[in-house]
């Protein structure tokens, strides 16, 4: 853009204040001004958001359970109720499955099918193995009179660890459906967005397993 | 029956005449509707140009034809609910206090979350895409599910007007009232769910719209070049990615403390009732702004076009938008100063809430200084936005008096409180998105609305607002609670009297708005838009025609200004023809179209009903049928169209060409006025 129309906006606008200089040559800052974003960075970008959106939802649980932790209405605690051998071996199966969810990332990436599939199911038998010993974990609380109805600190545990359990299982049935779709439709750009996403997610619980882990396990069992 | 859960013939209120009368009345019209459509032979046209649609502006247009037909509704319980407490004085009224409560319930509700709501978003999809010059949002196909998640919410709650009750905790379900041991009903149950489903798809187009924003933009529109209704659409679905998911748990905890005996907020087993309180001003503060940011948004588009100068002060009004975006995280806790969290807690959150109306403070003088030396063209949108000014600073300034602590002991729960959120609510939100909606529905389907009724509609809806809401403050502050179904204080009849005659005036404004629309369709084509730009418009969203072509433009424009389209129309003036000369056509690909949308939000209302009627078979199938769908989507190979060249060339070539015609119409205008008065 030249100077004339510069001064021909100028002129037709007298009060052109707490603008910012019009340079017209675009400055491309690389934040999305340099025109739309490619696909891939787009179905990532939101799915982060979504991540994030995640989180705050946690964080709710989170917080009710930092409130009620002391409401125990008679009933036991962290320290009668928690067995963090179970808690050790959960979550060494969750990391583990990040693992082996990374390998997947590295496969998809060759587009090697079989190690896809080889590292996809490993994943998916860490987290069927987390799951197992979580619902055991409730199974056994609940034998024992300490169910959620039992108090409201047993209430806020519940609800914070199983909104955590539910979100492994959706992750799971989603491993399914990746499982099925790499061989049925190949590494094409959109299965390869979706696994993106997926491998996002399953990061993101391991990122949450490791919140509820220190608040609800280790705090929970280690302070008098 | 255990197969139908708690569902009984009881369900449906035989005995009550009038929600038996006005849910009938409902039921035919709207088979009357489908009947119509069916045998008229529009089904397979909706099905195919609508429903399975993922086009942003067609689903924009559909949320707010849906926020349309609730607002009708929602207005009917406000006159119900006037006409009670006029009936009342020392009298039973004609509502019984199980049903008024119901009406107030559903009147806060529908207002906020099915009127407000979807008419802000549906706004924000079609005019973002097209501000930002782009061809759609993120993810179109999401965009779909998200409305249709939206009309199955608002399916749901008009339900219970039919199938059992509704909630009568107030719009907020408040334990402990709203637990399971004082509420046995379902009516809590029909609140939490319709809002957990309409939740799920707000949460997806807040994250589609901030995705969108952030990295869908025409190539050069820098953050600050980015025209202001984006910016706060942006600030809006930032706070709808942060806040929604608060209320998601929220409703879930209550949830659960109904359907499984957890302990939440219930009074017995330790729980704790203040929490939720907590909880849902998380989120209710924060909403209050998601649906005044993008009304911002709309004013300052309409007060820059109508001035014909460019919005006065933009980045202060970036820089003001975001911090209201930030302080409306920290101010929840002056909904209930009267917990008793202390006098320090108290001062914070006060202070704290006068401070952002410094930013709010910041945007009215914009606005104002938008308009001086400005050559202001009083059309109906204008109209609203200068209506809106000095409404909403009043409302504005009851709502710092509400913010000092003690003065808010005084007036908490009062006619007051409610007569100063309905002052911002209708005064900014409504009156924004009537404004937003005259100024873009040219945008939308090709023809301006008749100015006449709309000006007659604007000076109801003001003067019937003030009717309506200035006795509020007055009988508020004799201490007259709110919510009261009867009451036997002398002094406050002939205001309530008076608010009455302010609803029927406001009935009158809806009246005429909706001659309006008959009017304009009727006389359409005296009122074509060829051009696409009617208002002398200086954002993108008028450099495509109206209504836009699928791909809305046939090559991404180049921004270099911050009002790129008064930028090219004023070189194009300068050189005489069109700035870009006819570029190479391309193919372009466009989503293509899907029902996925209708088919979750079909699922999502037979779980919910399933859920709130404890049909646990129904719940499963709902909940599988939902996995399948998702698995048919993710199955889908094809899922772009190809529009082909000849066809984008052809439709742009029809724009480029009366636009050309435009402005040689408008240099030859030019050229006679200089030889009349020459310039100096």
């Amino acid at each position: 853009m030249s100077a004339a129309s510069t001064a021909l906006r100028a002129g037709s606008d007298p009060y052109h204040i707490g603008h910012g200089p019009s340079t017209g040559v675009p400055e491309y800052t690389g934040h999305g001004a340099g025109g739309p974003a490619p696909k891939r960075i787009v179905v990532g970008y939101g799915f982060w958001i979504f991540i994030l959106s995640d989180v705050i939802l946690f964080s709710c649980f989170f917080a009710t359970y930092t409130v009620l932790i002391e409401a125990r209405n008679g009933g036991p605690g962290p320290q009668q109720l928690f067995d963090l051998h179970n808690t050790a071996v959960e979550t060494a199966c969750l990391l583990l499955s990040s693992f082996s969810c990374g390998m997947t990332s590295l496969a998809v990436a060759r587009h090697n099918l079989l190690w896809s599939e080889i590292t996809l199911a490993i994943t998916g038998l860490l987290g069927l193995t987390f799951i197992g010993l979580e619902v055991h974990e409730f199974l056994g609380l609940v034998a024992q009179g300490a169910g959620p109805t039992r108090s409201a600190f047993l209430t806020s545990f519940f609800a914070l660890v199983g909104c955590h359990g539910v979100h492994v299982t959706a992750g799971l049935l989603w491993l399914g459906t990746m499982m099925a779709q790499f061989p049925a439709k190949g590494f094409k750009q959109t299965i390869l967005h979706r696994y993106l996403c997926f491998s996002l997610f399953w990061h993101a619980l391991d990122i949450i397993w490791i919140g509820i882990f220190t608040v609800v396990y280790l705090i929970g069992t280690i302070t008098p | 029956m255990t197969l139908l859960g708690k569902l009984t013939w009881q369900a449906i209120p035989l005995h009550e005449p009038l929600p038996l009368f006005s849910g009938a009345a409902v039921v035919i019209i709207m088979v009357a509707i489908v009947a119509w459509v069916v045998i008229k032979g529009y089904l397979p046209y909706l099905w195919r140009e609508w429903i399975t649609s993922v086009d942003h502006k067609r689903i924009g247009v559909m949320y707010c034809i849906l926020a349309g037909v609730m607002l009708l509704r929602g207005f009917i319980d406000a006159i119900m609910m006037r006409t009670q407490q006029v009936m009342a004085y020392n009298a039973p009224g004609f509502l019984p206090p199980s049903h008024f409560a119901q009406v107030f319930s559903a009147h806060g509700t529908i207002m906020i979350f099915f009127v407000a709501m979807p008419f802000v978003i549906g706004l924000m999809n079609v005019i973002v895409p097209l501000q930002l010059g782009v061809r759609d949002v993120a993810f179109p196909t999401l965009n779909s599910v998200s409305f249709w998640l939206t009309a199955a919410g608002a399916l749901l709650v008009n339900l219970s007007l039919v199938v059992g009750e509704f909630d009568r905790t107030g719009w907020l379900p408040y334990p402990p009232l709203s637990e399971l041991a004082y509420s046995p009903g379902v009516g809590v149950d029909y609140y939490c769910w319709s809002l957990q489903i309409s939740g799920v798809g707000t949460l997806m187009t807040g994250i589609n719209f901030v995705t969108t924003i952030l990295k869908l933009r025409a190539p050069g529109m820098h953050y600050t070049r980015m025209p202001m209704f984006c910016w706060t659409a942006l600030a809006s679905n930032l706070l709808i990615v942060a806040a929604f998911p608060v209320l998601t748990a929220t409703l879930a905890m209550l949830l659960l403390d109904r359907y499984v005996g957890f302990h939440f907020f219930t009074d017995t087993g330790g729980g704790n009732s203040m929490m939720f309180m907590n909880l849902i001003w998380a989120w209710g503060h924060p909403e209050v702004y998601i649906l005044v940011l993008p009304a911002f948004g709309i004013y300052s588009e309409v007060v820059s076009t109508f001035s014909s100068k460019p919005l006065f002060g933009y980045r202060s009004m970036i820089y003001a938008t975001m911090a209201i975006c930030i302080i409306s995280f920290m101010v929840w806790l002056h909904h209930f100063f009267t917990m008793g969290a202390g006098a320090d807690v108290n001062a914070i959150f006060g202070i704290a809430s006068m401070i952002i109306a410094v930013p709010t403070g910041v945007k009215i003088f914009n606005w104002l200084f938008t308009m001086y030396g400005g050559s202001v063209r009083f059309t109906t949108p204008m109209l609203w936005s200068i209506g809106f000014i000095v409404t909403f600073a009043i409302g504005g300034l009851t709502g710092v008096l509400l913010a000092v602590p003690p003065a808010d002991f005084q007036l908490h729960n009062s006619v007051f409180l409610v007569a100063h959120f309905h002052n911002v609510i209708i005064g900014a939100v409504i009156f924004g998105v009537f404004a937003g909606y005259v100024y873009w529905f040219p945008k939308a389907f090709g023809f301006t609305l008749d100015e006449r009724l709309g000006k007659w509609a604007f000076w109801l809806w003001l003067i019937g607002f003030w009717v309506a809401w200035g006795p509020g403050y007055v009988v508020g502050l004799e201490g007259m609670t709110r919510r009261l179904q009867h009451y036997d204080v002398a002094e406050w009849h002939p205001w309530l009297v008076v608010a009455e005659g302010g609803v029927l005036i406001i009935l009158l404004g809806i009246i005429a708005q909706i001659a309006q629309i008959v009017v304009s369709v009727r006389t359409r084509e005296q009122r074509r838009d060829v051009t696409g730009d009617p208002w002398d418009g200086r954002n993108l969203e008028w450099a495509t025609a109206s209504p836009p072509p699928p791909f809305n433009f046939a090559v991404l424009p180049d921004v270099t200004d911050q009002e790129p389209y008064w930028d090219m129309k004023a070189r194009a003036r300068e050189i005489g023809q069109l700035t870009r000369p006819e570029p190479e056509y391309q193919p372009i690909h466009m989503p293509r179209n899907s029902p996925t949308g209708f088919v979750t939000a079909f699922l999502a209302v037979v779980s919910g009903f399933a859920l709130i009627w404890h049909i646990w078979w129904l719940v499963v199938l709902g909940l599988a049928g939902a996995y399948a769908t998702f698995v048919v989507f993710a199955w889908r190979d094809h899922d772009e169209e190809l529009i082909p060249a000849e066809e984008v060339a052809r439709l742009d070539r029809a724009n480029r060409a009366v636009r050309s015609a435009a402005l040689h119409h408008r240099q030859l205008r030019r050229e006679v006025e200089t030889q009349r008065e020459p310039r100096q």
